[in-house]
C-alpha cells in the first residue's frame, strides 16, 4: 500500500477495484482423429500470470468409454463443467438404459454451454470419440456452445501455434501434389508428441508433462511424457 | 413439454421438495443438471449488457472471443429462392473455422442462414425448428414463412441489449409461394427480394445487384449467387471457405453445391483471360 506521505499524488483518493468471476490458467489440449481411433492429448501445467499452481493437472477428461472431453481456460469453470456434464451423464443412462453416444454428448454441452450465454463457462471444450460406425470424430466448441466437428484441433493457450501446424501436417493444406494416406495410430501419437515439445519451447503456460489418450473400440490406452519445465 | 403446456400440468410439483428448499441461488448448477430448463443463468445484480460488453472490448483483459463474422445472402425470383453463404467462422483475430455450415435446415421447406454469433444463430434456430414442429403437429398443416420468421423475431426481441447477435434470413416455400425474410436480434423483420447480410454482405450487394434479374434462369442464379458470395470473400478478411449453395423449390430445398473459394478464384481468372 502506498504511504500517503511518501507518494507524491494526492493521498486518499478513493480507488476501485473490480472483482473478475474469471481467471485465465492456461494450458492446451488437442484431439486427432482416425479412421477407427481418436488420440486426444493434453498438457498438465496450471498457471495463473506468472505462476504455477501444479505441474499435475492433465486437462482431459473421460467421459465414457469412448468419449474424451478436453477442457481448458478457467480451472474453476472446467470443474463445475465437468461435474454438471458428469451428472446429466449418469441421468441419461438412467432414463434410457444406454450410455450416450458422442454427437450427443456434443449436442448436450452445446446447449449446456448456451444456457450460460449471459455469463459463460470460460471454457474451450474439445469432445473427441468414436461415432456410431466406429469412427473417429473430433467436436470443437467456442466458450458459448457454438460446434461442428472437424478432423482436427487444437485448442487453449498455445492453440494459435498448433493449428496450423495440424492444418499442414493431417490437413496437408498448402501443400502441393501430395498424396492423402490415411494415418497411422503410432504416427499421430508421434506427432502428437512433437507438437506439444514445439509449443513448450514458445508458450509459457504450456509444459511440465503431456498425458496422449488413444481411444479405440477396444478402450482407451494412456500414455505420459515428460516436457520443459521451465 | 408441449402438451404439458396446453394442459397447464405444473411440472414443478414432481420435483423434489428437499432440493427446492434451498435459496435461488444455490439451484441453478441444479437445474442446469437436472433439468433442460428454459432459463438462462444471469450473474446477480449485473446488468448482462455491461458485463458482456468486457467480452467485445479489445483492451479488457478477459479475452473470450465468440465466433462471428461471415457473408450470407439468398434472393428471390421465378424459380424460386436462391441461398449461398460463406463457411468461415472467426473469434477475434483468428480463423477458428473453414467449414462452418452456415445454412440452417429447419425442415424440408424452410432454410435459416446464420450471421453474426454463430452460437446465437444456432441455438435460436434450433429453437425455431422445434417451434415450427410444434405447430405442425397442432395445426395439421405446414407453418408458413411469414409466421415462423414472425416466431423467431418474437422470442430474441425479449433478448433486445442483452448482446445477442444475429442476423438471420429465413427462407422458404409455402401457400403464398417463395418467402424471404429478414430477421436480426435488435427485432428487425423485413420482407422483400433481395438480402445479404454479414460484414461482407457489401461487396457481395454490388455483384449482386449489377446482375439480378426477376427472369433469371435456374444456372444463372446459381452462377449469380455463388459469384457474389465469391467477391466478398475475396475483400473481406472474416469471409471465406467454401461457398454452401442451396436452391428453394416448390417441393422443398435442395443443396446444390460445395465450392472452395480457391478453385473458384482461378476459375473466374481464366474466365477473364478467355474474353
Amino acid at each position: 500500500m502506498m504511504d500517503p506521505m511518501l507518494n507524491e499524488e494526492s493521498s486518499y483518493a478513493p480507488k476501485q477495484t473490480y472483482f473478475s468471476p474469471y481467471a485465465m490458467n492456461g494450458g492446451t489440449c488437442l484431439a486427432i482423429a482416425g479412421e477407427d481411433f481418436v488420440v486426444v492429448g493434453s498438457d498438465t501445467r496450471l498457471s495463473q500470470g506468472f505462476s504455477i499452481f501444479t505441474r499435475d493437472l492433465p486437462k482431459t477428461y473421460k467421459l465414457t468409454t469412448s468419449t474424451v472431453l478436453g477442457a481448458c481456460g478457467f480451472h474453476g469453470d472446467v470443474l463445475t463443467l465437468t461435474k454438471v456434464l458428469n451428472a446429466r451423464l449418469k441421468m441419461f443412462e438412467h432414463e434410457h438404459h444406454k450410455k450416450m453416444t458422442t454427437s450427443e454428448i456434443a449436442a448436450m454441452l452445446s446447449t449446456m454451454l448456451y444456457h450460460r450465454r449471459f455469463f459463460p463457462y470460460y471454457v474451450y471444450n474439445l469432445i473427441a470419440g468414436l461415432d456410431e460406425e466406429g469412427k473417429g470424430v473430433v467436436y470443437s466448441f467456442d466458450p458459448v456452445g457454438s460446434y461442428g466437428s472437424d478432423g482436427y484441433r487444437a485448442r487453449g493457450s498455445a492453440a494459435a501455434m498448433l493449428q496450423p501446424l495440424l492444418d499442414n501436417q493431417i490437413g496437408l493444406k498448402n501443400q502441393q501434389n501430395v498424396q492423402r494416406v490415411s494415418l497411422s495410430k503410432e504416427k499421430v501419437v508421434n506427432l502428437v508428441k512433437d507438437v506439444f515439445i514445439s509449443a513448450a519451447e514458445r508458450d509459457i503456460y504450456t509444459g511440465d508433462a503431456v498425458v496422449v489418450h488413444v481411444i479405440t473400440k477396444d478402450g482407451t490406452t494412456t500414455e505420459r511424457f515428460p516436457l520443459r519445465r521451465d | 413439454m408441449a402438451l404439458a403446456d396446453v394442459c397447464g400440468l405444473k411440472t414443478n410439483q414432481l420435483k423434489n421438495s428437499f432440493l427446492s428448499d434451498f435459496g435461488g441461488s444455490s439451484t441453478h448448477l441444479l437445474d442446469d443438471a437436472l433439468t433442460s430448463t428454459t432459463n438462462f443463468t444471469v450473474p446477480y445484480g449485473i446488468d448482462p449488457v455491461e458485463s458482456l460488453k468486457e467480452f467485445t472490448n479489445p483492451k479488457s483483459d478477459v479475452k473470450i472471443h465468440f465466433d462471428h463474422g461471415t457473408t450470407t445472402l439468398a434472393f428471390k425470383f421465378q424459380h424460386g429462392v436462391i441461398v449461398a453463404v460463406d463457411s468461415r467462422a472467426t473469434a477475434g483475430p483468428s480463423i477458428e473455422s473453414q467449414t462452418v455450415k452456415k445454412v440452417i435446415e429447419i425442415n424440408p421447406y424452410l432454410l435459416g442462414t446464420m450471421a453474426g454469433g454463430a452460437a446465437d444463430c444456432a441455438y435460436w434456430e434450433r429453437v425455431l425448428a422445434r417451434q415450427c414442429r410444434i405447430y405442425e403437429l397442432r395445426n395439421k398443416e405446414r407453418i408458413s414463412v411469414a409466421a415462423a420468421s414472425k416466431l423467431l423475431a418474437n422470442i430474441v426481441y425479449n433478448y433486445k441489449g442483452m448482446g445477442l447477435s444475429m442476423g438471420t434470413m429465413i427462407c422458404g416455400w409455402d401457400k403464398r409461394g417463395p418467402g424471404l425474410y429478414y430477421v436480426d436480434s435488435d427485432g428487425e423483420r423485413m420482407s422483400n427480394n433481395i438480402y445479404s447480410v454479414g460484414s461482407g454482405s457489401v461487396y457481395a450487394y454490388g455483384v449482386l445487384d449489377s446482375g439480378y434479374r426477376y427472369d433469371l434462369s435456374v444456372e444463372e442464379a446459381i452462377d449469380l449467387g455463388r459469384r457474389s458470395i465469391y467477391h466478398a470473400t475475396h475483400r473481406d478478411a472474416y469471409s471465406g471457405g467454401v461457398v454452401n449453395l442451396y436452391h428453394m423449390k416448390e417441393s422443398g430445398w435442395e443443396f446444390i453445391s460445395q465450392t472452395d473459394v480457391f478453385d473458384l478464384h482461378y476459375q473466374y481468372k481464366a474466365e477473364k483471360e478467355k474474353k
